[in-house]
């Protein structure tokens, strides 16, 4: 689960890491106060939206307005701009990078920063990158703060608010089930405060039932992940693609392979789909499965044999 | 699992305590079938929002291996759950995995029985429907398994793909080892690394050589994946650490018999 840049600035807020001040609006009509001076910025779930026009600087509510005009109703990707969000600008003075992502690799999640933050983070060598495992029974403790210090080396006073983002980072990293939080840049502005510059969060899709709060967000997922189960609606989705052949393979494990097909046969019939079908289903009573199969399709026993009859199907000659 | 000679002495089921499935007593907790029964394993089927609580709770009773079958459930539960098991000296299989099954001798998991045959191939794998694909491909050609790992896809799982190579290196019965990957992470470069150790020939087929790019997990993603974890650095890995990469699943037999 992806997350607005206006909503994850709010979670973020509520965790207690400083974000700049904000207002959002779906309509021109609806700026009345934003900060000044400010960033219009178009909120949608895709990078390269500056490249896109995006995002706009404004001094005043005309410009603001007049910037918001633009940028709403914009496609950027796949995604029409449905609402900005007009942010404060901020007087940086060096920009750092912090993350708290789960590695794999270690099974643990992973603590990352950097004084060389910003848009070319990815470049930073890897000498220049703290990196350091949060132990998940334990999670943050203070050696872990003061390796992250000494490793920045930074003046005291921009130290102690790094630590204590970082700390609260990982609060959010668990508290919300995330699989990503990033603040690139981490800025450091010239009035010595730290904030997140900018704010990433994704969470975790199995741990949703966890957050209903977060239920009626937008999400940007392919239609596939919606419904998994649902033989109909598969076929939907992929007649909407307007195939030449479906090919359907499953080698299942406890899966009864004769049920699946009757699925399949019944989906076939209800929605009249009229391209060919070829189906490799293995698992439980696979012979009943290709009896099912034989009137309506063309079954197969390999997926290799499968492959073939699908190519040679859709090129007319099956 | 007890048509393939499991012993399956109990099943767990707050509040079913005194009935019976298939004969099989049901008890309340871990506590008391491990109590009454001595069990040492424990297969995990229940949903994934309480997963973490019957794991933990199989793992406070005592048992030694604890195969987790259950999908989605939130990895930051697996965070808690792995280093907690390793604490308590209980293996993790899984979770989001069909199990395991030494071939002849046991099985806990959900793979399909009739495709196994005892033999001495070792195989190890991320997904469940391409270990039977393979497995199926093995026996056809005539080889049988040793033991077969289906270690789960998850992000956090109990044991990693390097972990179980070595554990298959060690394993007498074991001859030669299939491996099988897929795109991303870089759990395949860390265990072609690890195959230049074992004196066993390794065997591997790497899943989504034609899948687009997944989606972005930030720059972090980008910093800890250092540009590995697709299709091609993995085969390169394997390749590079000797080790044979079959170009469709059932290829593996070809490669098997070949040697």
């Amino acid at each position: 689960m992806k997350f607005y840049e206006y909503k994850a600035h709010e979670i973020f807020r509520k965790y207690g890491i400083r974000v700049p001040r904000g207002v959002l609006a779906t309509r021109p009509e609806e700026i009345v106060d934003p900060p000044f001076p400010c960033v219009v910025k178009a909120q949608v779930l895709v990078g390269g939206r500056g490249k896109a026009g995006g995002i706009k600087f404004a001094r005043t509510l005309e410009e603001a307005r007049e910037n918001a005009r633009s940028i709403l109703g914009m496609s950027i990707g796949p995604y029409t701009v449905r609402q900005v969000y007009l942010q404060e600008m901020l007087d940086i003075d060096q920009e750092l990078y912090l993350s708290i992502t789960i590695d794999r690799s270690a099974r643990a999640p992973l603590l990352m920063a950097s004084v060389q933050g910003g848009v070319d983070i990815e470049s930073v060598p890897e000498n220049r990158i703290f990196r350091m495992h949060i132990p998940p029974l334990v999670g943050v403790q203070p050696y872990l703060l003061r390796a992250l210090a000494k490793a920045l080396a930074l003046p005291e006073e921009i130290a102690t608010q790094v630590s204590d983002i970082a700390g609260k980072a990982y609060a959010l990293f668990r508290g919300e089930d995330a699989e990503l939080v990033e603040i690139n840049p981490l800025a450091v502005l010239k009035d010595g405060r730290v904030m997140a510059g900018d704010a990433k969060l994704i969470i975790d899709d199995n741990a949703e039932y966890r957050h209903p709060e977060y239920a009626d967000l937008p999400q940007d997922r392919t239609p596939l992940e919606e419904d998994p189960e649902k033989v109909n609606q598969a076929f939907e989705i992929l007649l909407k693609a307007n195939p030449s052949v479906i090919l359907l393979n499953i080698f299942g494990g406890i899966t009864k392979a004769d049920t699946v097909a009757l699925g399949v046969k019944e989906a076939l019939e209800e929605m009249h789909v009229n391209v060919p079908v070829v189906a490799r289903i293995k698992g439980v009573n696979e012979g009943r499965a290709r009896e099912i199969l034989a009137g309506i399709g063309h079954p197969a026993d390999t997926v290799e044999e499968a492959a073939e009859i699908a190519v040679k199907a859709s090129t007319g000659g099956a | 699992m007890r048509e393939y000679g499991t012993k399956v002495v109990a099943g767990v089921t707050p509040g079913k305590a005194g009935e019976t499935v298939d004969g099989v007593p049901v008890y309340d907790s871990c506590f008391e079938a491990v109590d009454a029964t001595g069990a040492n394993a424990s297969i995990v089927f229940v949903p994934a929002p309480y997963a973490k609580d019957a794991a933990i709770e199989a793992i406070e009773a005592g048992v030694e291996l604890l195969v987790i079958i259950t999908e989605r459930i939130p990895f930051h539960d697996c965070l808690d759950i792995m280093p907690y098991a390793r604490s308590r000296g209980c293996r993790v299989i899984g979770p989001n995995c069909p199990g395991v099954i030494s071939p002849g001798k046991a099985k806990a998991g959900i793979m399909p029985n009739h495709i196994f045959k005892p033999g001495d191939v070792g195989v190890i794998s991320r997904s469940g429907t391409l270990t039977y694909e393979i497995v199926n491909a093995i026996t056809e050609a005539g080889f049988g398994q040793s033991t077969c790992i289906g270690i789960g896809g998850d992000p956090v799982i109990g044991t990693s793909m390097p972990e179980a190579l070595e554990l298959l290196a060690k394993d007498r019965q074991t001859k030669r080892i299939v491996v099988v990957g897929e795109i991303g992470g870089t759990t395949e470069e860390e265990t072609a690394k690890r195959a230049r150790r074992i004196r066993k020939r390794v065997y591997a087929y790497i899943a989504g050589r034609t899948a687009p790019p997944g989606r972005r997990m930030g720059h972090a993603g980008a910093i800890i994946s250092r540009g590995l974890g697709t299709a091609e650095t993995k085969i390169k890995a394997f390749e590079a650490a000797g080790v044979p990469v079959a170009g469709y699943p059932v290829e593996i037999a070809t490669l098997l018999g070949s040697d």
